[in-house]
């Protein structure tokens, strides 16, 4: 292979410090593309093993596209069994590790063993080290980037989070980006890994560089048309933040645990109100013209990252906070911490809600400190995540607001009917992003649909989970394909690979990345009772408003639509996966 | 499905886009508008692809016409030089046999085909989460097409390239385009005081705007300044549909409930605070469009490239055209258009569309939408009569 993958894969057993590569056949890569499908790929003969079993891999992966002018083509996946849901756990991660990567001459690394003590390990090149990092126990992620990020490489750090077992620890990379959900820092901690450097020197040939500023040029242009990408008050001017009154006036931003579906409060906290407080910067991932990213211009935050929609959202209406600067607070410990500012801050709801709702604005701070550091019984006990703390409390797990264990995002489902599909049948848990329904139920691309309504919506989510498979495969931003589709990034990809493909044939490929996932969901015995959601969005109605009734979501029509995804997707009743469509899929 | 089915083949009626419809919509099981023979062949179009609706029809006249002859003159690939096209479409696929295969090979690629079979002329067009998708990208193509034969037409008459064939179909048009002016209707009389009154008068608006033809598919936006907010049609929404469509934006950008809003705010925007005008209406009336893309300097560097780099100052008759891509960036036409605007009656974007502004109210937007594309057809009319 000469053109999209390097052919190589750096393998690593921290047992036994050694490393060698390994050269996948070509097939491979056109069955599952890269990031999360090669991952995947990997993962599947280990994931019955426990999380933090020694040969259980931990992955990362780039995709064909990466280092290329493909735009938002910067990222990559990191993959492999969830401490927090038992689930397949991947991330898409922006900053430039995936290009780090690529230019160091590896599609992916697969990081099996475990050091005997902390370790970094560093990768220049074909030159890989391991070091010990023992000097770095109990330092926050700011400390590891404030001594290692100087723009030269890139970064992938935890903090004391996972060095303390919190289940929800993310991984944060090049000091602003987040491989937030899923627990996938403690996979890192698991191994006994502090961070990973990688810095590479190599060229990226592409197949057909005239091509490939064709498929680019098509891409912007659509992008530039996209007002929720690029208007005046798009992702690239407010950040992901701009859509916080949206989902406030659409009566769905879940407030007080998802108890009410709207927040008095929410003018006074929207995106433009940070503008106003912080003046922030525009900034992105690697090979990204959106620049949704934004840090802090101005305060004591100056040069922090800005809170995303999802913790604007929690860190306000979930919990009831009204406070700006505790948010900002609150962001930037999470951030420290290495944790997962979602369910960080669902947990936080549903600790709230167990304790008659008390007002956690004075001990918020304090609370995620706590967490982060397991410091105390409460602080281990919820750092557990929302459903092992509530079912810990000997209450069921009602307060918990997630899905097989993954707190829900900043989304009421009841809002949006898809959605409510879309987290109950997503492979790693309550997640926003597998489906993306807010896109078309919300944001009207590629066209509106009604957001009341489960007609039609099963197999939209099919299609779309297929989709966003092949967009982290590449590996490019989810965001583009608001205004973007496969039709222009095939393009691309033939232009890069040389391999010709259409948007279909892709789209075939995600069919097959998505369908390995529930392979392996199946395998750790996931079934149809855990494609389900809280029971409150079945039972209590929303805040209604502006017109706009929140209904409960009918339980009956929400079984049929799941009912029909399975039949769909090709699952038996149990929404367990069949030998001849895992025949047909290349995947037996 | 069903119901969205049933809306899509009544609108592609309406729309004036093809007579009988044949529409489906699948979730898990494939639901058809009605019995066709050609339902086997596209039973397995729609199991060869990861879609969930599909439009196979033949257009009505005069698109039947054009696609015909356009399909002989570019055997394989159409390509208008259009904004839709260019933006959505990039280019229209031709084939000449119908079969699953044939059409497959196509569709997997693009989202439309068109199939030129002995006489016959069909489009297929499909969409992933709506039967809308479908209906979008057929009325473009129609759009498109139209808009390309006609330009064609007016390039080869200068070049005195026009065939006897492409005469016959010229001919053959007329009759469908040569339709009588239409009055312009009285629209309710601002200026509005309320939203309540400003949503009324751009629902209204926007059913008339696409009645009298003057936008195809849901190419067009509408808004109302009233004090510091400005009322705006979402984007994707159709103008003849804008009931729960219309998002208000506070000029100071203090919130961003309307991340919704038209791809076009920043211009409106920028409209309003150059301009004392309270209303924008925008259009792609057929003329309008064609005419802006015609040029006789044919040896002009920036040819290929007109609709981002033309520098000349060009206009027809009083009114305006400027290069302008969609949205907002760099070569966008939030930059060119609200200073072409200022002191005119309306102003055309380089292959994309007319936008006219009021004074109080839509009247004087509309009538001038009206105007002006009357004023280009007969243009285009007297510039072919120079010719021949």
């Amino acid at each position: 292979m000469h053109y999209g993958w390097t052919g190589k894969i750096l393998r690593i057993d921290l047992s036994t410090a050694t490393h060698d590569i390994l050269q996948p056949d070509e097939d491979i890569y056109r069955k599952f593309i890269g990031g999360k499908g090669m991952a995947g790929h990997f993962l599947r003969p280990h994931v019955t093993l426990d999380w933090d079993h020694p040969d259980m891999p931990l992955l990362l992966f780039t995709g064909p596209l990466v280092g290329t002018i493909a735009p938002t083509s910067g990222r990559s996946t990191v993959m492999s069994r969830s401490p927090l849901t038992g689930t397949v756990a991947d991330c898409s991660v922006g900053g430039r590790l995936g290009f780090q990567l690529k230019r160091a001459g590896w599609d992916g690394i697969i990081i099996t063993g475990k050091a005997d003590n902390l370790c970094s390990i560093e990768i220049e090149d074909s030159h890989v080290r391991i070091h010990d990092a023992a000097q770095y126990r109990g330092k926050d992620t700011n400390d590891i980037f404030d001594a290692f990020f100087d723009g030269s490489r890139s970064v992938a750090a935890i903090g004391t989070a996972a060095e303390n077992g919190v289940a929800f620890s993310s991984l944060t990379v090049d000091k602003h980006h987040a491989a937030g959900r899923t627990g996938i820092g403690l996979c890192f901690g698991a191994k006994n890994i502090k961070f990973l450097t990688i810095h590479g020197t190599g060229k990226i040939p592409v197949r057909n560089k005239k091509e490939l500023l064709k498929a680019r040029e098509e891409i912007t242009r659509l992008t530039a048309a996209s007002p929720i990408l690029m208007g005046e008050q798009g992702f690239s001017c407010f950040g992901t933040g701009s859509i916080y009154d949206l989902m406030d006036s659409r009566r769905m931003m879940p407030t007080d645990n998802f108890r009410k579906t709207h927040f008095d409060r929410a003018g006074e906290l929207n995106a433009y109100a940070y503008k106003e407080n912080y003046l922030p910067k525009k900034y992105g991932c690697m090979g990204c013209h959106i620049l949704c990213k934004k840090i802090a211009g101005k305060g004591k935050m100056k040069g922090g990252s800005m809170p995303e929609f999802e913790t604007m959202s929690h860190f306000t209406a979930l919990i009831g906070n009204t406070d700006m600067k505790l948010v900002m607070q609150a962001n930037e410990l999470c951030n420290r911490f290495g944790m997962d500012t979602i369910s960080a801050a669902a947990t936080l709801a549903c600790y709230r809600e167990m304790n008659g709702g008390i007002d956690l604005s004075a001990h918020l701070l304090d609370l995620l400190t706590q967490i982060g550091t397991a410091s105390t019984e409460l602080g281990r006990s919820l750092g557990r995540g929302s459903m092992k703390y509530a079912q810990g409390m000997q209450q069921d797990s009602q307060p918990s607001m997630s899905v097989k264990g993954l707190e829900l995002p900043a989304y009421d489902p009841r809002g949006a009917y898809g959605m409510s599909l879309a987290y109950a049948l997503s492979t790693r848990g309550g997640c926003h992003l597998r489906a993306y329904p807010v896109s078309h139920e919300i944001l009207r691309k590629p066209v509106a649909t009604d957001r009341f309504t489960f007609s039609g919506k099963a197999r939209i989510i099919k299609i779309a989970e297929d989709q966003n498979a092949v967009v982290d495969s590449l590996t490019a931003c989810k965001f583009i394909f608001f205004a973007a589709g496969l039709e222009e990034y095939a393009r691309a990809y033939t232009a890069v690979t040389g391999v010709e493909t259409t948007a279909q044939e892709l789209l075939k490929a995600g069919e097959r990345i998505y369908y390995h996932e529930r392979i392996m969901n199946a395998l750790n015995g996931f079934t149809a009772a855990d494609d389900d959601l809280p029971m409150r969005f079945f039972t209590e109605a929303g805040s209604g408003g502006n017109a706009i009734e929140i209904k409960p979501l009918d339980r009956e029509a929400f079984l049929e639509a799941r009912a029909r995804y399975y039949h769909i997707r090709g699952l038996d009743e149990q929404g367990r996966p069949t030998p001849e469509k895992t025949k047909e899929l290349g995947l037996a | 499905m069903k119901k969205l089915v049933d809306k899509y083949t009544r609108k592609m009626i309406r729309a004036g886009l093809a007579d009988d419809p044949l529409v489906c919509g699948l979730d898990d099981e494939l639901f058809w508008n009605r019995e066709d023979e050609a339902i086997p062949v596209l039973g397995n179009v729609v199991q060869g692809m990861n879609i969930n609706s599909l439009i196979y029809a033949e257009p009505a006249e005069p698109y039947q016409t054009i696609l015909r002859y356009l399909a002989e003159r570019y055997p394989e690939i159409i390509t208008p030089g259009d904004c839709e096209t260019r933006t959505f479409l990039h280019d229209l696929p031709v084939i000449h046999s119908f079969s699953a295969e044939t059409v497959l090979s196509c569709l997997r690629k693009r989202k439309s085909v068109i199939i030129a079979e002995d006489h016959a002329i069909r489009v297929v067009t499909f969409g992933t989460v709506s039967p809308e998708q479908a209906f979008v990208t057929f009325s473009s193509v129609c759009f498109s097409s139209f808009v390309l034969f006609f330009a064609d037409y007016l390039d080869d008459l200068r070049q005195s390239n026009v065939t006897a064939r492409q005469q016959k179909a010229f001919a053959a048009i007329l009759p469908f385009v040569n339709k009588p002016a239409r009055e312009a209707p009285g629209l309710h009389a601002g200026p509005f005081s309320t939203a309540e009154q400003v949503i009324e008068a751009m629902i209204e608006a926007g059913k008339y705007t696409v009645d009298f033809g003057l936008v195809d598919s849901y190419f067009g936006n509408i808004s109302y300044r009233l004090n510091d907010t400005v009322y705006i049609s979402q984007t994707g929404s159709s103008l003849d549909e804008l009931a729960g469509c219309i998002d208000p934006c506070p000029l100071d950008g203090s919130s961003s409930s309307a991340i919704t809003a038209s791809s076009e705010l920043s211009a409106h925007n920028e409209i309003f605070l150059r301009t004392d005008k309270l209303a924008i209406l925008h259009g792609h009336p057929k003329f309008a469009v064609i005419l802006s893309m015609d040029c006789d300097e044919q040896d002009c560097p920036q040819r290929g490239q007109c609709h981002i780099k033309c520098s000349r100052e060009r206009f027809i008759n009083d009114i305006p055209i400027v290069p302008g891509e969609v949205g907002t960036g760099p070569t966008g036409l939030c930059n060119t258009l609200p200073p072409a605007i200022k002191g005119n009656r309306g102003a055309i974007v380089w292959g994309h569309g007319l936008f006219t502004t009021g004074s109080t109210d839509f009247n004087e937007a509309f009538r001038n939408l009206l105007d002006i594309e009357n004023m280009c057809r007969t243009q285009y009319f007297k510039r072919v009569q120079q010719l021949i």
